[in-house]
């Protein structure tokens, strides 16, 4: 093993992690966005609402991620959407990962609506004011753990944007695997970085669960 | 430029030869990763410590890190080491051995949710420890997880668009050829999306009557 | 051959702890060909350990037990004894509480699994050793079934099938009806008669003690680790010597009539 080479490279690594950290936060929040409102539409009493969420789901879960992303970013320019590497790669993937966590969120609401609408009902609360003051507040607290499996795939799913370019840590080892012949190497300290980012990532979810649990 | 989608019959040949090839990657990558995820489960299991541990960290790292990056190890780090395996089987063996791992995980716990009764009940008319895991315990925890190993497969198919970054010849890398001789992607690339989403239809539609009978099975 | 003196099967000066509590204070225990032994006991008294390690599914901590001229739990390497106890489990049939069906297979492919594997018969073979077994147990039209489309006595007849297929020279049922609902435990308890009328070997746990003293030779009334009393089921069910069976007994009785 070439620790001679690894120490040399390692600051562009870090660097490049910092890139892949910042793509997964931006992807993250635009995920949820994109999971409240989708897992909103499929709930919702309206039948066009309900078809629109569910077509969301089945086409962006049923296509890969990577096709996605390459209508997006080479496909965008001829229909009007001009986007750089790492706008694309954040709003491809957010919508994405979007479609999995409309699911995740949809499970949770209608895992605490069965009993609990109708108890709020009886206590005389609107649908709405039911959803919010007595569903949501439980749902949430169930999403946090199956939302975070959608984190982790998504912090992996980061890596799709090298094929883009973005200079991510993927990329970057890549390159460096270009031009070194060392992939091993090159695999160690990606893959090093990337664990800890999952790793710290799955720290913060367990404590947001368990916090979550005790109030 | 606006859309076009004239352009598409005349390469419908390169893209159905890439959905050929999509077809053949994920069966033989979800044939791998099935019997490498039973094979995986028992080591990790049953293995001796000095095969258990090196695996425990294979798996480790194998969940942890993104699925293009391990392509990238295994297509150029075997080209390294002297093996120079053509693009579908590096693609195979790494869609596989990923999907392997994450299988092994569930298999893993199902074994050890199986009653501790099957095992003794097998042991007591005489059968060995492997006799029994392989004949009593282990088809009992596969057919437990048949629906979630399902999802991976189904997950499989659409990661299988990442080895057209290794140069596998399948549906995404056909649309790129295609690409590269009409500057059209969007019309390609939402083709390729579309067959995509059609062989994906087709994989749910089996992988659910695959579970039915299993279902009745019990 | 063996006369009817020397034991069948045979306990010597069994000894069972974990850790420091010790399961099996030095039991013997000496069965003849064809006898039936019933153990009572209250729970917790180490009837399933004394049980399970006739066929070495607990190992005992001291002590040996033997089955004709073989010892069952001799020292050896790893690997041989693996070969040696899977040899002779092939020998002692084993009826759990629960049943523990293979919930995968036909309750065809429950009685064959092992003569397919162990003994090497081919399909016919194999499939008319499951209907002659089933058929003795009254579930040959059942053969086809699985266990998730059986009552618990159903299921409780196919294990003894199971057990019986093997060819086993010795039984050993641990509480094989109280699982059960009161009502099935009669179609089970008459497999066991029958078995009984063909002179198999059987070690009996139970807690029918009805059922104990229509069929059984002998019974032993064990208590914290030791057989406290010993003796034909006449004696053991009337007029016990110790103060302990008597007390177990009427305690018993009082609870069954409740
Ligand atoms: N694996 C074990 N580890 C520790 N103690 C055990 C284990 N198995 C049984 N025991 C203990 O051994 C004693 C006898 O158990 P058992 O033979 O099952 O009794 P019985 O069948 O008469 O109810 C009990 O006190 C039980 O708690
Ligand atoms: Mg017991």
């Amino acid at each position: 093993m070439d620790i001679d080479l690894m120490m040399r490279v390692y600051p562009f690594f870090l660097k490049a992690a910092w890139v892949t950290v910042q793509l997964s936060i931006y992807t993250a929040i635009l995920g949820l966005a994109c999971g409240a409102l989708g897992a909103s539409m499929r709930l919702s009493r309206l039948a066009v609402l309900r078809f629109l969420g569910a077509a969301y789901v089945s086409v962006f879960r049923g296509t890969p991620a990577l096709i996605q992303l390459f209508i997006l970013y080479f496909g965008g320019p001829q229909i009007g959407i001009q986007l750089n590497a790492f706008e694309a790669g954040v709003i491809g993937l957010g919508v994405n990962i979007g479609a999995y966590m409309t699911e995740t969120i949809r499970g949770s609401i209608i895992a605490i609506d069965k009993g609990q609408r109708e108890a709020a009902r009886t206590l005389g609360l609107s649908g709405w004011q039911a959803m919010r003051k007595v569903i949501l507040p439980q749902a949430a607290r169930l999403m946090i753990r199956p939302l975070g499996v959608n984190i982790n795939a998504l912090i992996k799913g980061t890596a799709l944007v090298a094929a883009i370019s973005v200079v991510e840590l993927t990329y970057t080892a890549q390159r460096y695997i270009g031009s070194t012949y060392k992939p091993f190497e090159m695999f160690l300290l990606s893959g090093v970085l990337y664990m800890i980012i999952i790793y710290g990532t799955g720290q913060a979810i367990k404590w947001l669960d368990r916090r979550a649990r005790i109030v | 430029m606006g859309l076009d989608f004239t352009v598409v019959p005349g390469y419908l040949d390169i893209i159905l030869l890439g959905v050929v090839w999509t077809i053949a990657i994920t069966l033989g990558a979800a044939i791998l990763s099935f019997f490498g995820g039973i094979f995986f489960a028992v080591i990790a299991l049953y293995g001796p410590w000095f095969v258990r541990l090196p695996f425990r960290a294979f798996e480790w790292l194998f969940m942890g890190t993104p699925l293009l990056l391990q392509l990238f190890l295994i297509y150029f780090g075997l080209v390294q080491i002297g093996i120079d395996l053509p693009a579908f089987v590096a693609g195979v063996i790494g869609l596989g051995l990923h999907f392997a791992v994450y299988n092994s995980e569930l298999i893993q716990t199902a074994i050890i949710a199986v009653d501790r009764g099957q095992m003794e009940a097998a042991r007591t008319l005489g059968l060995s420890r492997g006799q029994a895991l392989r004949k009593v315990v282990v088809p009992q925890a596969v057919r437990d997880v048949i629906p979630p190993i399902g999802n991976n497969m189904i997950a499989l198919l659409k990661d299988s668009a990442l080895v057209s970054v290794i140069g596998v010849s399948e549906l995404t890398l056909s649309a790129q050829r295609a690409i590269g001789n009409t500057y059209r992607p969007f019309e390609f690339y939402v083709v390729a999306a579309a067959f995509y989403y059609v062989i994906n239809l087709g994989m749910e539609w089996v992988l659910r009557r695959i579970e039915r009978r299993v279902q009745a099975a019990r | 051959m063996t006369d009817d003196q020397t034991p069948f099967l045979d306990i010597r000066n069994a000894q069972k702890s974990y850790g420091d509590l010790e399961v099996l204070k030095d039991i013997s225990l000496q069965v003849q060909r064809g006898q039936i032994v019933a153990i009572i006991g209250p729970s917790g008294s180490g009837k399933s350990t004394l049980l399970r390690a006739i066929n070495d599914l607990d190992p005992l901590t001291g002590g040996e037990v033997w089955l004709e001229d073989m010892q069952i739990n001799k020292k050896l390497p790893h690997r041989q004894y693996e070969k040696h106890i899977n040899q002779v489990r092939q020998n002692i049939g084993m009826v759990f509480q629960h049943f523990n069906l293979f919930p995968h297979l036909s309750v065809r492919g429950n009685v064959t699994l092992a003569p397919k594997m162990l003994k090497g018969l081919s399909d016919a073979e194999c499939d008319k050793l499951a209907e002659e077994q089933l058929d003795k147990v009254g579930m040959l039209d059942r053969i086809d079934y699985y266990p998730s489309q059986l009552s618990g006595g159903q299921k409780q007849r196919v294990a003894i099938a199971r057990a019986l297929a093997m060819k086993p020279k010795v039984m050993l049922f641990d509480e094989a009806t109280s699982a059960l609902d009161p009502e099935l435990v009669e179609e089970v308890n008459l497999v066991m008669k029958k078995l009984a009328e063909e002179h198999m070997t059987m070690v009996i746990v139970t807690h029918e003690m009805g059922f104990a003293e229509a069929v059984c030779d002998r019974v032993l009334f064990m208590d914290q680790g030791v057989v406290v009393e010993e003796g034909p089921p006449s004696k053991m069910f009337r007029n016990p010597d110790n103060e302990r069976t008597q007390n177990f007994l009427k305690k018993h009785l009082a609870n069954a009539n409740r």
